[in-house]
């Protein structure tokens, strides 16, 4: 007697479906150690369509000149040291899976500039391959924004590149962009893609940058995000800590 | 990496954009050029149909934001068909869905329209 093992019919897994994460209401940073402010469990993703401000894409490359690595070795080492590429003054704690798709990973950064306040947030890993990995950022987050990270050949050259599609949240954080943070998180890419650029054996990386304002409307419909706003709980959570020391709570 | 394929085909004010192969942040000029020549044309309602798509990054999907802002820019209605499950999926989880209006097939997308 034969007997034939049959598998179920199944649909076709499209090549891209490990690089995705997977569909998720609300998310969770319980993979994430270190970290004081969880302000992202609980929230859902909020990508450019859904903030406030006007919509930015900034784009921001450097070539890895002197440097003998592949695209692929780029970004292994992107991503497993992350943080460690970040400027001054920002914290990145990743999440322990390291940076794969649907992890969370949780960040303390300036909302503007020269403020003591540090803005507790995080970033949902959207998506990561090979030679590129995409952060979407949830709800409250002073950006409503993509961020795609990703090297590639030019010539002979490896280039690390910065892609963001971003938008302020709310009203306040659009405040915050137009009095310096539009400037400041710029600079906060173009320091991130020169540490890389060290970190990569290029020993004078030359950073280009290329900011272009695609839509200048607001979208006042997104306005009411501000209850959400990480910014203003941090805020209200820097200027309480005095009472809640002396009251001995947390 | 397959190339990306993209075919106009317009009727009245509803046209279709049909896009076959990989999208991804390389496919920019296609797509825009599709877009703008439906716009061009006069189509107040422009239906991709992603009944072709292999394989779509992170990039490409960027590059949809980008069609939308400039529909809704335009007053132009953006619609979707022929969205594998893992696509809808994708759609949702990037709550690109909130903006574009999904259909089963074509025939749907433009009953839709013309409702």
């Amino acid at each position: 007697m034969t007997i034939s093992e049959e598998t179920p019919p199944q649909a076709p897994t499209s090549r891209d479906a490990a690089n995705w994460a997977k569909p998720v209401d609300r998310l969770s940073a319980q993979g994430v150690s270190g970290a004081t402010v969880d302000s992202v469990t609980g929230k859902r993703v909020a990508g450019p369509l859904q903030g406030f401000g006007q919509l930015w894409q900034k784009t921001l490359r450097v070539p890895l000149e002197g440097s003998s690595m592949s695209p692929q070795e780029v970004i292994a080492i992107w991503k497993e040291r992350f943080a460690t590429f970040w400027p001054e003054g920002n914290r990145f704690y990743a999440p322990l899976a390291g940076i794969v798709p649907g992890e969370v990973a949780l960040l303390d950064a300036s909302p503007m500039p020269g403020s003591p306040i540090k803005m507790s947030t995080g970033v949902l890993v959207l998506y990561a391959d090979d030679e590129s990995f995409t952060f979407m950022t949830p709800e409250g987050h002073a950006l409503s924004a993509w961020i795609t990270f990703s090297a590639y050949r030019e010539g002979n050259v490896t280039v690390a590149q910065v892609q963001a599609l971003e938008r302020t949240s709310d009203p306040l954080d659009e405040l915050t962009h137009m009095l310096g943070a539009n400037r400041m998180v710029t600079e906060i890419w173009r320091k991130t893609l020169t540490n890389v650029g060290r970190a990569m054996g290029a020993p004078d990386p030359v950073v280009v940058v290329e900011v272009v304002c695609i839509d200048k409307r607001r979208q006042w419909r997104h306005a009411g995000n501000i209850r959400n706003s990480a910014t203003l709980r941090t805020m209200r959570h820097t200027l309480t800590a005095p009472a809640r020391w002396i009251t001995g709570r947390r | 990496m397959n190339a990306t394929s993209v075919a106009l085909d317009r009727s009245g004010a509803v046209a279709t954009i049909r896009i076959a192969g990989d999208v991804t942040s390389g496919s920019e000029a296609e797509l825009m050029s599709g877009f703008t020549a439906a716009v061009d044309g006069g189509a107040r309602a422009i239906i991709l149909d992603f009944s072709g798509l292999e394989y779509m990054n992170s990039g490409g999907i960027g590059l949809l934001v980008t069609l939308l802002v400039r529909a809704q820019r335009g007053g132009v209605r953006l619609l979707a068909s022929g969205l594998s499950d893992h696509y809808r999926e994708i759609l949702a989880l990037t709550r690109l869905d909130e903006a574009i209006e999904i259909h089963a097939d074509e025939g749907a997308a433009v009953a839709a329209v013309e409702v």
